[in-house]
């Protein structure tokens, strides 16, 4: 049972393959390689997290014939293991429910490309989950944003060439950030290892050596993953970007590239800047800040947004600031609370984008809300999966949505008064703009008469399967997630 | 002072509309062509349009000030540039490497042997990423004929008698230099990264001297594709195999040899055999891929 | 701190042409210049790092038969660093050309602002 920890290699390896593999296969076949390596990997990792979490294992795994700190290394623990078995299952989910779209969207000859860069995103998102190693992050994170703007850019329209410019400016913007800050951070440690680094940072800290330009590292690095992921006033490339991609392609973009930066950052906070450095080094309250200032605005310009797509993207936005506030809470509830917001959005955001692209589609490709009126019945599952969602992301009890505004209450009762007030307040003021723009949308697809003569849509199975298994999943942790967050919590302080 | 204020007014006013273009504008507008033509902006726009253009060197010049000082207090506290007694000098890694690295790895030149052997994973992701690379430039241009877009005249590759007999002379010294910085990897200063791009570049000398037609009987897009995928794929097997051997306490059967030898250092010369054979097809396609939407 | 400023110059360097490319590729509303700053910041980046290898009075590391101590050899290491991160940096500005080539294209035009005026003119006639 141990020949289990090397999936983690195998699965980073074949990943690579497969993208090399498919850029000489048709179509259709990249296309079932891409889906099949989705699930395989879905699988294998869900059998490392049992095994890992059944045996309490973190363990390095060599990345060659040397130990630390001569040569990479990768780490396996529950954590770990969890956060890439469910990337890769909505990896999965995405790719089938997303497929009808595809094929319609994207030219005939570039199809298997797009497929190439899924696997692609799968071996980058794999390597930031699991590896140990700053310089080997960096250079995944550089793969993730190729990748990610090889899928937006494969719709050949002016304007989603445009926004692929300004999702790579703003992507190559953090990336030189970050790189910037590994060079400060290697250059006052000496090491590139995660764990080496973290002990050399705790002696540098209480020793007062080198302040000002460990701070200037942690900063650039923060910044540097936080302009990529969507962080408040760098929300701007959003709205473009995931209302002009192919519905596949923002689904696989909201729901799995910005959060794997989000989950090397918070692996960064304890791996690297160590838990108790970073939260002296008072960064974690410009992260408050920032994330409870994104959620208002977020939802405010969501509230303003006539188009659909771009609605649910500042609404993604908001979300995002969620996660950056509960980073800025506290160490263990907070991150806690915030990657169960990074599940539970993992999980809520590409059905939306998925839901809200069937619909699109089934009005012949409308995005305004005005011509979208009584979409829901012309796409009975479209509809379905838009509304469950989109309560999800109200936060209506017995959905993972309000599982998170639960936890990030309960974690502000542990941080100071200040940070108590202002997240209660941030929580039930973005309620109310959630529960507005999306029960407004709601309602906007099932109003009647529906335009035009319209007769009932078929739904592919294949969309109807993803969208049953997004709101089972849904519903699922919704109810019984109370055991799995204590052992997310359990996991955290072990990291 | 005036001319600074005429200098920050047409900061950002060249369009960097290259003279031939703008020519061919000019004609289509005498012709009437009813290819797409681009807007005139009205005069009021203009004006907001200067507003915004005058604010932005201020704009720009504080934010980077801002950074300057920002980063410059921390490189005040940094360690002296050039000394022993760094961080980076001190730790560890240099001593095993420098000391123990000819007979781990074989090869003479220890960053070779740094990138390929101890960081290896690094390396395997950068190969990656300029297939990610390529593959992102074929999407954008690969028989990118929108029919929105205008069509534009053709490059007229001038078959230049001088350029040619130079380029007869050149091309194989330059291979073949290419060749030695590749298999001479590790033994010293080179290997694929560096001798792919120079064979790359040769490739591009040929294709600008002889025209595509003759390249295009050996490297098409199919054997291009071929090529990387098996360069690649034995890049992956290859580091697979090791990293697993490595990992499970396994001895691989790959052996350091005797460093200084051409065929020693293990793995590390044929994986700069297969990095420069993507390196330099990958150059040669972007070239291709810039200049013509086709291999 | 003057001194320190002059010891370290070519991080000071570095540190200069990091905050300009960075300016440059985030603020200037000229493609290609954004492309020319991304590769002044990439190339500031990699400044950085091959000061921070360099040590006084050593040889680059390749090893000679007879001198194997570690005291004789500059760090390997961050020159491993950069070559990787070059060939990052290629890659990426091969995307951002390619893509400024069909943008140019397109709008006949590289200026950001006026490219965003016809987009816009174009998102007015859409469902």
């Amino acid at each position: 049972m141990n020949f289990c920890l090397n999936f983690p290699l195998f699965l980073i390896v074949l990943s690579l393959a497969s993208a090399v593999i498919c850029s000489v296969l048709n179509g259709k076949a990249a296309r079932l390689t891409a889906i099949c390596l989705a699930a395989l990997s879905a699988v294998l990792n869900t059998v490392i997290l049992f095994y890992t979490y059944r045996n309490n294992i973190s363990i390095p795994y060599l990345m060659g014939h040397y130990p630390h700190p001569w040569g990479n290394e990768l780490r396996i623990s529950p954590m770990e293991a969890l956060f890439s078995a469910a990337f890769s299952s909505i990896l999965f989910l995405c790719l089938l429910g997303g497929t009808m779209q595809i094929r319609q969207k994207v030219q005939q000859d570039l199809s298997r490309y797009f497929y190439v860069m899924t696997c692609l995103i799968q071996a980058a998102l794999l390597v930031l989950v699991y590896t140990n190693d700053i310089f080997t992050g960096y250079v995944f994170i550089e793969i993730c944003t190729l990748s990610s703007c090889g899928i937006l850019m494969i719709r050949k329209n002016g304007r989603s060439t445009l926004a692929s410019v300004r999702y790579m400016i703003f992507s190559l913007i953090g990336s030189g950030l970050f790189m910037f800050g590994l060079i400060f951070m290697y250059n006052v440690t000496g090491e590139l290892l995660m764990p080496n680094v973290r002990s050399a940072v705790r002696v540098l800290w209480e020793s007062g050596r080198y302040r000002v330009p460990l701070l200037t590292s942690i900063c650039l690095m923060t910044l540097g993953l936080g302009i990529k992921s969507g962080l408040f006033p760098f929300h701007i490339w959003m709205a473009d970007t995931y209302g002009t991609a192919i519905p596949g392609a923002s689904a696989v973009l909201s729901g799995l590239v910005s959060k794997g930066y989000i989950f090397f950052l918070v692996k960064l906070i304890y791996d690297v800047f160590d838990i108790r450095v970073f939260y002296a080094s008072g960064v974690q309250n410009v992260l408050f800040v920032l994330g409870a200032v994104g959620i208002i605005l977020g939802s405010v310009s969501a509230m303003r947004e006539n188009n659909m797509p771009r609605m649910i993207a500042f609404s993604s936005a908001a979300q995002i600031g969620y996660i950056y506030m509960g980073i800025g809470i506290s160490p263990g509830l907070g991150i806690t609370a915030a990657l169960f917001q990074i599940l539970a959005h993992a999980a809520t955001k590409p059905a939306l984008f998925l839901a809200s692209g069937v619909l699109t589609n089934a009005m012949g490709g409308a995005k305004k809300f005005r011509n979208l009126q009584g979409s829901g019945y012309v796409h009975i599952w479209g509809g379905i999966s838009f509304t469950f969602e989109a309560f999800s992301m109200i936060g209506v009890p017995l959905t993972m949505g309000f599982m998170c505004k639960y936890l990030f209450g309960a974690a502000a009762f542990d941080a100071s008064v200040t940070k108590l007030v202002l997240t209660l307040a941030v929580l039930s003021i973005s309620t109310i703009l959630n529960t507005i723009y999306f029960t407004r949308s709601v309602i906007c697809i099932y109003r009647l008469p529906v335009a035009g003569d319209r007769t009932r849509e078929r739904s592919q199975t294949s969309f109807i399967f993803a969208a049953a298994v997004f709101i089972a999943v849904n519903l699922f942790f919704g109810i019984f997630g109370k055991s799995f967050i204590d052992a997310l919590g359990n996991c955290v302080t072990i990291f | 002072m005036k001319k600074f204020k005429e200098w920050l007014r047409n900061w950002d006013e060249d369009r960097f509309m290259f003279a031939e273009d703008k020519e061919m504008l000019e004609e289509e507008e005498e012709s009437g062509g009813d290819s797409w033509r681009p807007m005139t902006i009205s005069g009021l726009e203009r004006q907001e349009f200067r507003l915004f253009t005058r604010a932005f060197p201020v704009m720009a010049g504080i934010l980077a000030l801002v950074m300057i000082l920002f980063l410059l207090s921390a490189v005040l506290q940094l360690p002296a540039f050039g000394s022993a007694d760094t961080p980076p000098a001190k730790s560890g890694t240099i001593r095993r490497y420098v000391e123990q690295g000819m007979q781990e790895t074989g090869a003479v030149n220890i960053v070779a042997g740094v990138i390929l052997d101890y960081r290896a994973f690094d390396t395997l992701g950068e190969s990656h990423v300029l297939f990610a690379a390529a593959a992102a430039v074929f999407i954008l241009l690969l028989f990118a004929r929108d029919p929105q877009e205008s069509p534009e005249s053709k490059a007229i590759l001038r078959s230049d008698p001088i350029l040619r007999n130079t380029a007869k002379v050149l091309i194989p010294i330059i291979i073949l230099f290419g060749s030695y910085v590749v298999f001479n990897g590790h033994l010293g200063p080179g290997g694929g990264f560096s001798g792919g791009a120079i064979i790359g570049s040769g490739l591009i000398l040929y294709d600008m001297a002889f025209g595509p037609d003759r390249l295009n009987k050996i490297l098409t897009l199919k054997s291009y594709r071929i090529i990387v995928l098996c360069a690649l794929l034995f890049y992956s097997g290859a580091k697979c195999y090791s990293f697993y051997c490595g990992a499970n306490g396994l001895e691989t059967i790959f052996s350091p040899g005797t460093p200084g030898r051409i065929f020693s250092a293990g793995l590390i010369l044929p994986l700069n055999i297969a990095v420069g054979v993507v390196v330099a097809c990958t150059m040669y396609g972007f070239f291709a891929l810039f200049t013509r939407e086709q291999i | 701190m003057w001194t320190i400023l002059w010891n370290n110059r070519i991080q000071v360097a570095a540190v200069i042409l990091f905050a300009v490319g960075f300016v440059t590729l985030l603020l200037h509303r000229n493609l290609i210049k954004k492309v020319i700053g991304l590769n002044i910041m990439d190339t500031a980046a990699y400044l950085f790092l091959t000061s921070i290898g360099y040590i006084q009075g050593r040889l680059s590391p390749v090893i000679t038969e007879a001198d194997t101590a570690a005291e004789h050899y500059v760090n390997p290491l961050p020159a491993g660093l950069v070559l990787t991160g070059i060939v990052v940096s290629v890659s990426v500005t091969a995307v951002m050309l390619a893509l400024t080539i069909r943008i140019y294209r397109r709008y006949h035009t590289l200026n950001l602002d006026e490219i965003y005026r016809y987009v816009h003119d174009e998102m007015e006639g859409e469902k």
